[in-house]
């Protein structure tokens, strides 16, 4: 007999001789890349206009959005908490609106459950344009017409930063499910 | 393929609790989310203690990304530089010998000012040394309010309220202190107010933030707008907390009642910053001081 297609025994995920899921990796990895990208925003620069999308509440929509069912309804409150102290917000607007953008993605899903990538998009970005605003308004910041005009650069990048940052989560999410080898 | 929410949660008493479950305690967390967020917004500085260990934590990670921008920056700015090498020559040349001018006036201002001083017999301790110099490490540049994150805390000697300066003019008023870094209330947040005057006038205003890297001058005495564009605005020393003569903002549009102004020491191009004494600590603490109370009791107590 011919010798063997030597990737016969590989799936996308690597070899499945003597190798298995590591639950760890599989249930860590999205959790862990939420609770960097939520402290991230105060590393690049240190503007004076608001600029850098939120990039904690992007991972999260689009870990939800690209991998349904991986995190439960009620992870936007432990996330939502954490990015709260490095965000800048009062605290508990992070818990709040994080909790209810993942509520409103169930509801979304509910009543459109066949979706491509650009209503993806779409949702994301509605999102958190809605988030955005909302936590302007929430802030304790004096409300004017200037402040609102600073935010429309952010939302504009989001809605760019959507599509890069859900091919990253789709790495990653290749990288969650990586064979491991097992001892013994 | 459907998505696996969106399917049935099977028959089983036990799935469907599961899911019903989860939706109570989403619900019950964005309930919390809400209690909290009243709280702060009532009492801002009820979680200040779980945040500043929180920012003392990625410290040392901030500190070493702010050392990375600081280098970019620098070389763009090298690059940038030898661009235009030319035409900047011709141009500094001339500023040069304007800037030589005003100078030598200056020096005799100085002295004529120093005379007058010994005249009057005003003491002026020169050394007005800072309390600390430490990197701005970072900011919340993703949240509409405008704060920075300091590399100095309680260990360097820094305090509430003291004053936050680069070497080209004020950034900003300490916030909120943890052990090794603190947080800063930069002049273009919303709730920022500093008093101001004009640089080479009498004219006093107030600079507020506008959230958008802005500030609005709001003039005190309301007439006729005597602004241009292009003036230059310093601290006033009304309040206490700021030594006066400090640079803060320069006139970019006149408006109705004041200016809209740019702030001179953008906190993304500065680096170090100096944290330096409230300048005058009893007038601050007499301003805090409630109108039954007289001041000299308030500093027994």
């Amino acid at each position: 007999m011919e010798r063997a297609d030597p990737r016969s025994r590989r799936d996308a995920y690597g070899s499945r001789i003597n190798r298995a899921h590591s639950p760890l990796l599989a249930y860590a990895v999205p959790w862990a890349t939420i609770l960097f990208a939520s402290v991230l925003p105060m590393f690049p620069i240190a503007s004076a206009a608001p600029i850098v999308p939120p990039i904690g509440l992007m991972t999260l929509v689009a870990w939800r959005l690209v991998r349904p069912g991986l995190l439960p309804v009620w992870a936007g409150f432990p996330l939502g908490l954490f990015s709260d102290l490095f965000s800048g917000q009062p605290f508990g607007s992070g818990v709040l609106l994080w909790s209810l953008a993942l509520i409103a993605i169930e509801a979304i899903e509910t009543r459109f459950p066949w979706r491509s990538f650009v209503q993806d998009w779409l949702i994301a970005v509605a999102i958190v344009a809605c988030d955005v605003v909302a936590a302007a308004c929430l802030s304790g910041a004096r409300l004017a017409a200037p402040l609102f005009a600073a935010l429309v650069p952010q939302v504009l990048l989001s809605l760019m930063l959507y599509p890069i940052i859900a091919r990253m989560i789709s790495a990653l999410d290749r990288f969650r499910l990586l064979r491991v080898r097992i001892l013994g | 393929m459907a998505p696996p929410s969106s399917r049935r949660s099977s028959y089983s008493r036990r799935a469907q609790y599961g899911v019903f479950t989860g939706y109570v305690i989403a619900g019950v967390g964005a309930l919390i989310g809400a209690i909290l967020l009243a709280l702060s917004l009532w009492r801002p500085a009820s979680f200040n203690g779980p945040r500043t260990v929180a920012q003392d934590a990625v410290a040392p990670a901030a500190e070493a990304s702010a050392e990375v921008r600081a280098e970019s920056l620098n070389l763009i700015e090298a690059i940038r530089g030898y661009l235009r090498a030319g035409s900047q020559n011709a141009e500094l040349k001339e500023e040069v010998e304007l800037a030589r001018i005003r100078l030598a006036e200056a020096e005799a201002i100085r002295r004529e000012n120093a005379r007058l001083k010994a005249l009057l017999g005003l003491e002026e301790d020169e050394e007005a040394r800072p309390v600390t110099v430490a990197r701005l490490i970072g900011s919340t540049s993703a949240s509409a309010r405008r704060f920075a994150y300091l590399g100095a805390g309680r260990i360097h000697g820094v305090r509430v309220g003291m004053p936050v300066r680069s070497p080209r003019g004020i950034v900003g008023r300490v916030l909120e202190v943890g052990r090794r870094s603190s947080r800063v209330l930069l002049l273009t947040d919303s709730q920022s107010v500093l008093p101001v005057r004009l640089a080479d006038g009498n004219v006093v205003a107030y600079a507020e933030g506008r959230g958008d890297s802005m500030l609005r001058i709001r003039l005190i005495n309301l007439g006729i707008n005597p602004l241009k564009k292009g003036d230059v605005f310093v601290t006033s020393g009304a309040g206490g907390y700021y030594r006066p003569g400090i640079a803060v903002a320069i006139v970019a549009e006149k408006t109705e009642d004041g200016a809209l102004a740019r702030i001179i020491s953008d906190p993304a191009a500065t680096d170090y910053v100096a944290v330096e004494q409230v300048w005058q600590p009893e007038a601050v603490r007499a301003a805090a001081t409630p109108v039954e109370q007289s001041v000299s009791e308030a500093n027994e107590n």
